[in-house]
């Protein structure tokens, strides 16, 4: 559905975006993650034709951005950051205004302008001036603009940002039950809004593509050793040696003994180490009284690309 | 076309939405009568002709029309609705011109408020309403022209009181390089230039009740280069 390639910007001597490349297809809800100034915004920004690539191309359902910029915006629905909205106008007279644009007919329109206000949970505020509205009424009006002409591609910059807790899962939700037929790119830097709504995820720092794949791909790519937490009945002069001694671990950590059980942290080169650390208690006739894989959390591996990346390229 | 239309009644409706658009109208309204009774003494020349009055409304223009553009794209910029209006299918000659459409019709109605003064000397003498009617569309020509340099200047800035300022100055000297006194200053080989680029002189031969072909194209040719200026700066912004 929208094809990224190469694309390269410059404002003035700093590098925004460089040589970025990407594909999302259709009924996916890709996410832009990302620092500050990672380039998440400047990436929306050429794709919905806001402002133009330097190098590269970005087409939209097969259109180009630079050369059939009205039919791209036509299938774009697109929520810049903060919803900037005009505050001397009603809700409903903007929204009617945003419709008219996108070439909606007025009984038409009128029928999207009742299902926005109800799926935007806006009925009480319809009546209101945009001035006059808290920040998550203006982010659900701001979305209810980007929907009203029932776009194939959704693009929002931050869109529960200024958002309460309760308002977040319904707008999250919300993005989910799109996202079944459409194309959504989010951006945002909140680590779980993307392993609750994305199906994939871009990792962006620095203007470049450091990471990329499902949230669970990245978390379980675990970068190095399989780390084990195990728990076991006894004290820890006769464990740890006995860990040790088995060639399972690179290396045994204490984490804790208490109540006749110890707990080490234990990381591992080997395919399976679950299996051989059982059968280890087996022989040995241990109490097993946990044993799980630690999984990197996406927290994790967002610092580390994030940080290390810069210093290492 | 629909969009322009779309765009230019949404526009029109934020006038009359805020306040200060109704403050810049009354103003202009009480500083153009206030200029013509009591500084022009309009009763005790004892003529029926509304000269003066066309006399003053260029020099007031030049106040309220920056007053009336200066906000127009500089405000978007401030609140980032540019972002979602360049990301509307609206092309950017629309988006210009609407605005620009709104803007005008909105100074069309505040010269239209004028009305009360053509009654009066209708009222007390016998005008020649030729002239009147010339003078008001003089003023519908220098005016629009104000604003389509005060519409690009607020293109070009987010600040709306930069947008202001530069706006009445431009619009100041392109007015006044016409003016008697500026045109003996100069070398007598660039008076012609100076005179067929300024605003205020070819305003002065419409006023005086003589339509000229060459008046109107030249006002109109002021409109649409500036305007034409308008989308290029917009396109321009995209490139940045």
């Amino acid at each position: 559905m929208i094809e990224v390639r190469n694309i390269q910007k410059h404002f003035g001597a700093t590098v925004a975006l460089d040589d970025v490349t990407f594909d999302v297809a259709r009924g996916e809800v890709l996410g832009f993650l990302g620092p500050n100034a990672a380039g998440k915004t400047t990436a929306m920004r050429i794709i919905t034709c806001y402002i133009a690539q330097d190098a590269g191309s970005v087409t939209v359902a097969g259109h180009d951005t630079r050369e059939e910029s009205i039919a791209v915006r036509q299938r774009i629905g697109y929520l810049p950051e903060s919803a900037p909205l005009y505050l001397d106008m009603g809700v409903i007279e903007y929204l009617r205004f945003i419709g008219h644009i996108r070439g909606l007919d007025d009984p038409h329109l009128n029928t999207r302008l009742a299902e926005m206000i109800e799926v935007c949970g806006l009925r009480r505020m319809s009546h209101r001036t945009i001035g006059t509205l808290s920040k998550g009424f203006r982010q659900r009006v701001g979305l209810a603009q980007t929907l009203i002409h029932d776009p194939d591609v959704l693009i929002l910059d931050e869109p529960t940002s200024g958002l309460d807790p309760n308002q977040i899962i319904e707008i999250r939700e919300l993005i989910k039950t799109i996202g079944q037929q459409k194309t959504v790119i989010l951006s945002t830097h909140i680590l779980p809004e993307v392993e609750t709504t994305c199906s994939r995820v871009l990792i962006i720092n620095e203007g470049r593509i450091v990471a990329s794949g499902t949230p669970g791909e990245l978390t379980s790519r675990g970068e190095g050793d399989a780390r084990i937490h195990v728990t076991v009945k006894g004290t820890p002069e006769t464990i740890e040696p006995a860990l040790r001694r088995s060639g399972i671990a690179t290396e045994v950590r204490l984490l804790g003994a208490d109540a006749g059980r110890v707990r080490y942290a234990i990381a591992s080169a080997e395919e399976e180490p679950e299996e051989r650390l059982f059968q280890l208690a087996v022989q040995n006739d241990w109490v097993l009284t946990e044993l799980h894989r630690e999984s990197l959390s996406l927290e994790e591996v967002f610092t580390r690309l994030t940080t290390q990346d810069v210093t290492s390229s | 076309m629909r969009n322009m239309l779309t765009i230019a009644g949404k526009e029109l409706r934020s006038y009359f939405n805020s306040t200060i658009a109704y403050v810049f109208m009354v103003l202009f309204l009480v500083l153009s009568s206030v200029f013509l009774f009591e500084l022009q003494k309009f009763f005790v020349i004892n003529q029926a002709t509304l000269r003066d009055f066309f006399g003053l409304v260029p020099i007031i223009f030049l106040f309220f029309v920056p007053a009336v553009s200066m906000r127009i794209w500089a405000e978007e910029q401030k609140l980032g609705t540019l972002e979602t209006l360049m990301t509307l299918p609206v092309r950017d000659w629309e988006a210009v011109i609407g605005k620009f459409l709104a803007a005008f019709v909105f100074l069309l109605i505040t010269l239209a408020l004028t009305f009360p003064l053509p009654i009066m000397v209708s009222a007390l003498g016998n005008p020649d309403s030729g002239a009147i009617f010339c003078g008001y569309l003089g003023l519908a020509l220098l005016g629009g022209s104000y604003l389509a340099i005060g519409l690009w200047i607020s293109s070009l800035t987010e600040n709306q009181i930069v947008a202001f300022i530069s706006a009445f100055v431009i619009c100041l000297v392109l007015f006044i390089i016409g003016v008697d006194i500026i045109l003996t200053a100069v070398p007598r080989g660039l008076v012609p230039f100076f005179k067929g680029l300024s605003l205020g002189s070819h305003f002065s031969s419409i006023e005086r009740g003589v339509i000229d072909s060459r008046d109107i194209i030249y006002y109109l040719s002021m409109i649409g280069f500036f305007l034409f200026l308008n989308v290029r700066t917009v396109e321009a912004r995209r490139a940045l």
